[in-house]
């Protein structure tokens, strides 16, 4: 398609002896194949151009983006750039293969660019070490395709919102396709948008539900769970004792503290289980991690960037046909493949309001707090407005002050059956636009 | 570090040693039991072609930890590799491929050792015991038939697993031979599929319990209410179904005429809400599933002798226990549900008491098996595997490994006792039995055809793969279509069962295109494709090596146009 088509530039490397390395690569890009559309492959020098002029943005250098970086530069892309604000830890060791134990406390982005570039010499990686929120359309306007290999879902919900709003009607290079992989122990996923034209990531949302969280009740009366002791400590027992230190889930004696206060709540309750790797992983919300299944995801991921740019076989992605993967590896091998859809009230990619279903005697504040738990929505700080009136701002400051005497006023007082509300989070580029229906 | 001034505290008996804090994110998977399995493990790769997806597999098992690796590949690095295999450099230009990709492998790890064998595989294989040293062997194609053949064999003769994998342009395929009899204990079901509460074959103390904390529930004040634990609450209500009806309420309907009892009652309780949502999956009899039963009454159960494995043992005293009682032994897991904490930890306790007293019935079976089998002192089975076995019964797995499928040049394939199952996959638009087809018949074509000598460089085992050439390609792509479309009729002959357009025409089609696009690559590896294939191998080899997790039983193949997986028993 013609908005992923590298510009022709003039080839670099003809099938001349500079391209020995490439024989594996050109071999089948020099032929046409069974699936190929004549139309938008062209055997031989067309796709090698495409690969040598495509610039390519991967979002994370951890344990996707090791390996899809790797993927990239062995797959004939040349122009990369990598951005990821993190620095190694001893425990990516187990899977992020660029980075040895030397290398513990260095930019992931830095480490992982410079690695593979003297590897595979030709291949040219910027890395850019900080957040995504720090680069403007301007920056992300350059590239043909991006590449997400990310674990957190803000992350990604931002930059689904950047790319969807960068798109321009007139400008077909305006539409940037976005691959996104995701891991969890021995499950993954793999797919492509095509913002504004596909299902985007905001659309999908719910297939990402967050897990519930323990009553506050439970955790401060009656914990049943090794994991609520910890919880208590984490959450309660920190802020009573420790409120003028910030809680660093990275350092080992903040971790020791918070144990040694689950284990003795723990003992005072007679609940077993508590343990030092269970503090730990409960605190830091640890998903467990395994080098296959990276590279299972990252390796997909990659592989429809490959067909995307190249076109050597039709990519998952287009619209009206599958576009994602879903990867279950703990019993057997399993893929489900299917088409997700677009949402007409999608707030990203959609026109129209999502219906809200409410229970007018409730208050602002239980409103507010739903909506961190919708699967559809997951706003930790919404702001919540309409037309007419601020009911609700948790920033800044002033605002939320001004504000907060409406959270325990009733939903009828505030507002009309079927009046449309506006929910803003400064964490994301979105407003989310609902239309409010009396239950 | 943050500057605090709180006095460190006491040193802890579980903070996490440098290894612990390295595996971290792999250990909350497999456990420290499945790190030890996988450490003592050694892994031949047996590579060929441009080798890729084989050298994938050892980076993924080198980085958790695998114990050793070794690397059989006699090539030499030519300048196709350095594009395809990120465990090579320029400098690697002239050496041994074995060597060099064994020294970068080695950097990822440095509690791995790897070995690099150069000796040509035809020669080495034919020496007696070459293969002992290794827990398990991964061969890549393309490969000299004859050698397939006897590794095939020698590890059939010493119940090696041993993995067979293709990978070829877009497409890709993995075999798995496994030992006749391979038996997972630690399958990890999902959390939700392991809950057995016995609520319709309560115990004494349970019911008293129940009763107790369900005493004047009537009348109870709303607090109290509340907080009543939902097993409780169920059992409750199915003692009254069971007064009013003389039975206890199984099916369907009764179900839900208890759910509507708690319902009536519930009044907007969190516990009540759990307990209504529970009852459909709860008001079950125990039962016994019939992959358990299989192995209940496989006859390495039924016929111990003194060397006969833990597991059977084990499975013998469980078998005893079952006729006895006719369920299993209880789990005695109990999920979080709204309560009180001593309620709740009175509760649990329950569940764990039992659950320990049956276990401990069958410990003592064990024991009494192992004396009348004259079981040598020393292959004791320990408690804890008798207890994790007890816990897990219900999701046990039993793997009748088969041997790895090999054409005969030139011949109509047999598949066998599998012929009929296969035969319907055919059926099965979702199946990738056609790609199955097409990888067979590439083996066909590698066993009978010479490569023009000399030889490329880095084949030296001497083999042609279809497409090596632009000259030979259209006849390559005939050869390998006409090949494969002959297994189809063989598989359909076999079965005994044909099939008619258009499914026939329909999957002919896919076949050529299958074979078309294998041509297509020459024998070339895309390295995307390796590197998920190679992600794929090494993830099934830990679950092998580990002894943990459900594995593919036997043929997995992706498809990476339409971006599909699939699997197949052959």
């Amino acid at each position: 398609m013609a908005a992923v088509m590298a510009p022709n530039a003039p080839v670099m490397n003809g099938h001349g002896s500079g391209r020995a390395k490439w024989k594996h690569l050109d071999t089948l890009l020099s032929r046409p194949g069974a699936y190929t559309d004549p139309e938008a492959f062209v055997p031989g020098e067309v796709p090698i151009a495409s690969l040598d002029n495509a610039r390519i943005l991967v979002i994370g250098a951890g344990g996707l983006g090791c390996e899809i970086l790797k993927n990239l530069a062995l797959s004939g892309f040349k122009n990369i750039d990598v951005i990821d604000m993190d620095t190694i830890d001893v425990s990516n060791l187990n899977r992020q293969f660029l980075f040895r134990a030397k290398d513990v406390g260095n930019a992931k982005a830095t480490v992982a660019a410079e690695f593979v570039m003297k590897r595979v010499p030709g291949c040219q990686i910027t890395p850019y070490v900080g957040k995504i929120q720090d680069k403007d359309e301007d920056y992300y306007m350059q590239f043909n395709v991006v590449i997400c290999g990310l674990d957190s879902i803000e992350a990604r919900r931002w930059i689904n919102a950047t790319l969807v709003g960068m798109v321009d009607m007139d400008n077909p290079d305006s539409l940037k396709p976005l691959i996104d992989g995701g891991t969890e122990g021995f499950k993954g996923q793999s797919r492509v948008i095509l913002p504004t034209m596909t299902s985007c990531i905001e659309c999908q949302l719910d297939m990402h539900a967050p897990r519930a969280a323990v009553p506050l009740c439970t955790l401060a009366t009656i914990p049943r769970q090794p994991q609520h002791c910890i919880e208590w400590a984490h959450i309660i027992k920190w802020e009573e004792e420790r409120k003028d230190i910030v809680l660093d889930t990275d350092d080992p004696a903040h971790i020791t503290w918070l144990y040694e206060k689950a284990l003795g709540r723990a003992k005072e309750f007679n609940i077993e289980g508590v343990t030092y790797s269970m503090t730990q992983g409960v605190v830091k919300n640890i998903i467990p991690a395994i080098a296959s299944t990276n590279a299972i995801i990252a390796a997909s991921c990659c592989n429809e960037a490959f067909k995307l740019v190249t076109s050597a076989a039709p990519c998952i992605g287009m619209p009206g046909t599958n576009n994602y993967m879903q990867y279950t590896g703990d019993a057997g091998v399993y893929t489900f493949t299917f088409e997700a859809e677009r949402k007409e009230d999608c707030p990203v990619c959609g026109n129209l309001p999502k219906d809200l279903s409410i229970d007018p005697e409730q208050t602002l504040e239980a409103l507010v707090e739903s909506l961190a738990e919708r699967p559809e929505s997951q706003l930790k700080k919404p702001n919540v407005s309409t037309g007419q009136k601020s009911l609700y701002y948790s920033s800044p400051a002033s605002l939320e002050e001004q504000t907060r005497p409406n959270l325990k006023r009733k939903l009828k007082e505030l507002l009309d059956d079927g009046e449309e509300m506006a929910v803003t989070d400064p964490a994301f580029a979105i407003a989310f636009r609902y239309k409010v229906r009396f239950r | 570090m943050a500057t605090d001034h709180v006095p460190t505290p006491p040193p802890l008996h579980d903070l996490p040693t440098a290894k612990e804090k390295r595996y971290d994110r792999q250990l909350r998977l497999w456990g420290a039991s499945g790190q030890v399995a996988l450490e003592e493990a050694h892994i031949l790769l047996i590579n060929n072609g441009s080798g890729v997806t084989g050298i994938e597999a050892l980076k993924n098992l080198v980085l958790p930890g695998v114990g050793e690796f070794s690397i059989l590949d006699s090539a030499i690095v030519g300048e196709e590799d350095l594009g395809v295999n990120f465990f090579l450099e320029d400098e690697s230009l002239g050496k041994f491929r074995a060597e060099e990709t064994v020294r970068l492998l080695e950097e990822l790890n440095p509690d791995v050792k790897g070995h690099a064998i150069t000796e040509p595989l035809e020669s080495f294989i034919q020496k007696d015991g070459n293969l002992k040293p290794f827990t398990l062997l991964l061969v890549a194609a393309p490969i000299d038939y004859a050698s397939l053949r006897k590794i095939r064999d020698l590890a059939l003769a010493s119940q090696t697993p041993l993995f067979y994998t293709h990978c070829i342009g877009f497409f890709s395929h993995f075999s798995v031979q496994l030992p006749p009899a391979f038996p997972v204990v630690d399958t990890h079901p999902d959390p939700t599929a392991t809950q057995d509460l016995r609520l319709l074959k309560p115990w004494p103390e349970l019911q008293d319990f129940a009763k107790r904390m369900s005493d004047g529930l009537e009348t109870m004040a709303q607090h109290d209410l509340g907080h009543i634990p939902y097993v409780c609450l169920l059992l409750h209500y199915i003692e009254k179904f069971r007064s009013q009806h003389g039975k206890l309420p199984e099916s369907y309907k009764d179900k839900t005429a208890v759910r509507d009892m708690v319902r009536a009652e519930g009044k907007d309780e969190e516990n009540f809400e759990e307990a209504y949502a529970a009852v459909l999956k709860s008001l079950t009899p125990p039962t016994i599933p019939s992959a358990v039963r299989d192995v209940l009454s496989a006859p390495e159960t039924q016929n111990l002798t003194s060397v006969s494995s833990s597991f059977w043992m084990i499975a013998n005293a469980i078998q005893q226990f079952v006729t006895k009682y006719s369920v299993l032994p209880l789990p005695g897991a109990v999920p979080d549900m709204k309560a009180r904490s001593n309620d709740y930890i009175t509760l649990q306790q329950i569940y764990k008491t039992k659950a320990r007293a049956d276990c401990a019935e069958v410990t003592a079976s064990v024991r009494s098996l192992a004396k009348s089998t004259n079981r040598s002192t020393k292959l004791e089975i320990p408690a804890n595997e008798i207890e994790n076995f007890c816990k897990n019964a219900a999701h046990i797995h039993l793997v009748r490994g088969r041997p790895l499928q090999l054409i005969t040049p030139g011949e109509k394939p047999s598949f066998g006792d599998r012929a009929k199952a296969l035969r319907s996959e055919l059926t099965n638009p979702e199946s990738l039995i056609g790609l199955y087809l097409a990888f067979l018949a590439f083996d066909d074509f590698t066993a009978t055809h010479i490569p023009p000598v000399p030889a490329h460089p880095s084949s030296p085992s001497g083999v042609l793969v279809p497409g090596a050439s632009d000259s030979t390609l259209e006849a390559d792509t005939a050869k390998l279509t006409a090949t494969a479309h002959t297994y189809l009729d063989a598989l359909i002959d076999e079965s005994g069962n044909r099939l008619e357009d258009p499914e026939y025409s329909d999957l002919k089609a896919e076949i050529e295109k299958y074979c078309t696009e294998i041509a297509r690559a020459g024998g070339a590896e895309l390295h995307n494709m390796a590197s998920l294939t190679g992600g794929l191998v090494s993830q099934e080899i830990i679950k092998v090596v580990t002894g943990q997790y459900v594995g593919v039983d036997n043929v997995c193949l992706v498809e990476g146009v339409a971006s599909r997986m699939g699997t197949l028993k052959v």
